[in-house]
């Protein structure tokens, strides 16, 4: 199907990138349809809203610069996408771009995420205190890599 | 606003499904344990709050907003 999206104008998706939000996002309750695409940079992806074109995030793997990143989820909090076992589940953290410039960051206190069965998704908040909102993407990931280097001599 | 005193290990019902407890009352500090089923969410405020003003603020209002370079290096 052909989808409006905010940056990219008309765009050809299919069925699978469609993603069923059940709650919506924390803010934006009322939007619950979303295509997940490739954006124009990896690893980045668009979460573009169908329900409203201007509605667009960008979200990325979060283990990718966080290796160490774990969720502190119980089934009871997945029930609202019946996922079964942890390895239904994608993980997506939401992407700031500060508009005046400075470090990208990522909500690891809010991921998202995403039942690969059904294709339903949900925002789950996590509630242990060691992740927040603004994880800073580049220098955590330079962290990330000179402690992998390290390790192995 | 409905306002109940209750005392350490004493609790108040919600309807018939969510029970919350005094757990402890330390200082300035007091514990709660809530027993609620999982279609209740349950948040500390300001975390919700913090939530939802992180995700306005992740919203793309650019037209072309300008991504990093993460430089993966390929896992063989």
């Amino acid at each position: 199907m052909e989808i409006k999206t905010k940056t990219m104008g008309l765009v050809e998706i299919n069925d699978e990138q469609v993603i069923d939000l059940v709650d919506g996002f924390y803010g934006f309750e009322q939007f619950h349809k979303f295509a997940l695409m490739d954006s124009e940079k990896e690893p980045f992806f668009w979460f573009q809203s169908l329900e409203d074109e201007n509605l667009a995030f960008i979200v990325i793997d979060p283990f990718l610069f966080r290796p160490d990143y774990e969720l502190d989820i119980d089934d009871k909090l997945l029930e609202p996408i019946q996922a079964e076992s942890p390895t239904d589940i994608l993980v997506f953290a939401l992407v700031t771009i500060p508009p005046t410039g400075g470090a990208i960051t990522a909500n690891l206190q809010g991921p998202l995420i995403i039942n690969k069965k059904n294709k339903k998704g949900m925002q789950a908040i996590m509630n242990d205190g060691k992740w927040n909102t603004k994880h800073d993407i580049l220098a955590e990931m330079n962290q990330a890599n000179s402690k992998d280097s390290n390790g192995r001599g | 606003m409905l306002i109940l005193s209750r005392k350490p290990k004493q609790k108040i019902l919600i309807s018939d499904d969510i029970e919350v407890t005094i757990v402890e009352v330390k200082g300035e500090q007091v514990k709660i344990g809530i027993n609620a089923p999982s279609s209740v969410k349950v948040f500390r405020e300001e975390v919700y709050q913090e939530i939802q003003n992180e995700n306005k603020a992740a919203l793309v209002k650019d037209q072309k907003p300008v991504l990093p370079d993460l430089n993966l290096k390929i896992k063989k």
